[in-house]
């Protein structure tokens, strides 16, 4: 309940944020938070709560943000872009997820990271070019808009995970993360349930990156099947707490302003930082910085 | 014709593939640890055989002596730190750890290595790096010939000790079975360290092998990893000649696919391939233990 209310008011004061101020440079860092929300929820969805890791997160990112922005630029409208977009990231997903999850253990990470990878050098050879919004479209570019789309999108990946952790399914995917067998001899379907979270996971990553296709103005189309994006979601979504709903929400907005107040000093620095916090967390603090404040505030309260 | 000239260079390239794959499957075969970040190990082993012939102008071959044992020692420290926590963990939870584990040291080395020693790619340049063998129109490059017969040196002298040694059968015992080796009075957690231990020297040995033929940069570590991981699921697991096998394999099939839809796809080829072998047949093409 508590979570509930927090989550809104937060939301809330984002949307009003650009009242008070529409500097662009503070609308880019909210846009880039909310991507990294969105990013690393819809991870959290699948390597979270359905306990399967996937190393080839920007493989779906990539090809929501590829379909989204041929169609966009070429006149299709939007929310048509973004959807297809998120269609063909679903499609590849369970594609590779039909018999990847017939397999145990580490096959289903590895082979969504090789995937990527294909991705990334293919679409590399096949678009060489930089891939900018046209002239026309950039006239009438306009950040606010950029602004409440991510905002909405990160909205929307919180409310889905929300949703689901308490439905009936979700329990289902979260039984089978505990155990399989278990959770199949209790009348669970374990692969059905795996599919299910892949396929909204990947959805949810394809609308990301459809939304950022439609934010960015010039990028190399290689760029987004990059491993970097596969990167970002896993820390964050470690770092804030993974299999909680609040602890990528909060990883994001750690990771992201980290990252700015480094940027102006060392570049990359961030990623040193994370990458050894992530290492700590795996092995000595699963629960992240969501437990790392539960901690904390218990203590406090025992002495107060 | 060029073909076959392809196919030369395929199988040259090939015995690095196999080796940096040996690691690899060294570790996973024994410890259930996939270490992600071998392909980092990889990078770190090549810069330091880069660094000791650019700075003291050290003969890169000779220069293994030294980078081996570094990498071996690297490889005792990141056990200690971090992967003997993982392996206190049952089987799946243990591979899912280690996955992350790895993806995070992979981070730590690229950043690192950027900082350290800038994104340029860096190769070695010896004196004799042009030298060829010639066979009718074919030319034979000597390196990469002799970095062939030392990865296959290298991998039949581990053979040898895994098959004689007293510790080598340590190794197999536990990866066969490592409750009933801990019964049969084997220090488990000593063979586990040694095991990883070689894993990263193997790297590091491929690394500077790789430095001499051709050239690294911060961010060749995930190739790498890829290379040897498809190189693993193309071989199985429990035979290094079977990895040495696998990645001449994977190399010919590269040297062919450049010939045939042009060098760019040249990555791809290997990802399809450990793709569909990853959805066919799990086990590898050569059997072992899955």
């Amino acid at each position: 309940m508590k979570l509930l209310v927090g989550g809104i008011l937060l939301a809330v004061a984002f949307a009003a944020f650009p009242l008070i101020t529409q500097r662009s440079d503070l609308l880019n860092l909210g846009i880039q938070i909310f991507l990294a929300v969105a990013l690393a929820q819809s991870w959290n969805l699948l390597g979270g709560y359905a306990g399967q890791i996937t190393l080839g997160h920007a493989a779906f990112f990539g090809l929501g943000a590829l379909i989204t922005r041929i169609l966009w630029v070429n006149g299709a409208p939007l929310v048509l872009a973004l959807v297809a977009g998120a269609l063909v990231a679903t499609a590849f997903g369970i594609v590779i997820g039909l018999p990847a999850f017939r397999l145990r253990g580490a096959y289903f990470a590895i082979g969504t990271l090789g995937l990527a990878e294909i991705l990334r050098i293919s679409v590399g050879n096949l678009m060489p070019e930089i891939s900018t919004i046209p002239a026309a479209a950039l006239v009438s570019y306009d950040m606010l808009s950029r602004y409440y789309l991510t905002l909405g999108l990160a909205v929307l990946c919180v409310a889905v995970v929300a949703a689901l952790v308490c439905s009936r399914v979700g329990l289902g995917i979260q039984a089978v993360r505990e155990d399989e067998a278990a959770a199949e001899a209790s009348g669970v379907g374990a692969f059905r349930h795996k599919l299910l979270a892949l396929a909204l996971s990947t959805a949810l990553v394809g609308l990301a990156g459809g939304a950022f296709a439609y934010y960015h103005v010039s990028y190399y189309p290689q760029h987004v099947f990059s491993p970097v994006w596969t990167f970002d979601a896993v820390l964050i979504t470690f770092v804030g707490g993974v299999g909680t709903i609040h602890g990528p929400v909060l990883g994001a907005l750690f990771y992201v302003i980290l990252k700015e107040i480094l940027a102006v000093r060392l570049v990359e620095l961030h990623l040193l930082i994370f990458g050894v916090l992530f290492i700590l967390v795996v092995l000595f603090f699963p629960g992240g910085l969501v437990e790392a404040w539960s901690r904390a505030r218990r203590l406090i309260t025992r002495k107060g | 014709m060029i073909l076959t000239q392809q196919l030369i260079l395929g199988v040259l390239v090939g015995g690095l593939y196999g080796l940096a794959a040996a690691g690899l499957s060294l570790t996973f075969g024994v410890l259930r640890v996939l270490n992600v970040a071998h392909g980092e190990l990889l990078m770190l082993g090549g810069y330091g055989t880069f660094w000791l012939f650019t700075l003291w102008q050290i003969d890169p071959f000779l220069s293994l002596l030294g980078v081996g044992p570094a990498l071996f020692a690297l490889g005792l420290i990141l056990y200690w730190t971090l992967f003997q926590f993982v392996v206190k963990a049952h089987e799946e939870v243990r591979i899912k750890n280690s996955l992350l584990i790895g993806f995070g040291l992979t981070l730590v080395f690229h950043t690192l290595a950027i900082r350290l020693w800038t994104a340029d790619e860096r190769a070695v340049t010896t004196a004799y790096a042009g030298a060829v063998i010639k066979m009718g129109a074919f030319a034979i490059p000597l390196v990469r010939l002799s970095s062939l017969v030392l990865a296959f040196a290298i991998l039949t002298a581990l053979h040898l000790f895994l098959a004689k040694a007293r510790w080598g059968r340590a190794i197999r015992a536990t990866a066969e079975d490592w409750e009933a080796a801990a019964l049969m009075g084997i220090p488990v957690g000593k063979t586990y360290l040694l095991a990883f231990a070689l894993g990263t020297a193997l790297a590091g040995i491929a690394g500077g092998l790789v430095t001499v033929s051709y050239s690294i940069s911060p961010s060749i570590g995930l190739e790498w990893t890829l290379k040897a991981l498809i190189v693993v699921v193309l071989a199985g697991l429990g035979s290094l000649f079977g990895a040495f096998a696998g990645g001449i394999l994977l190399g010919v099939a590269e040297a062919t696919s450049a010939v045939l839809v042009g060098g760019a796809y040249r990555e791809v080829v290997g990802l399809v391939l450990f793709l569909v072998i990853l959805l066919v047949r799990p086990q590898g093409l050569f059997g072992g233990r899955g």
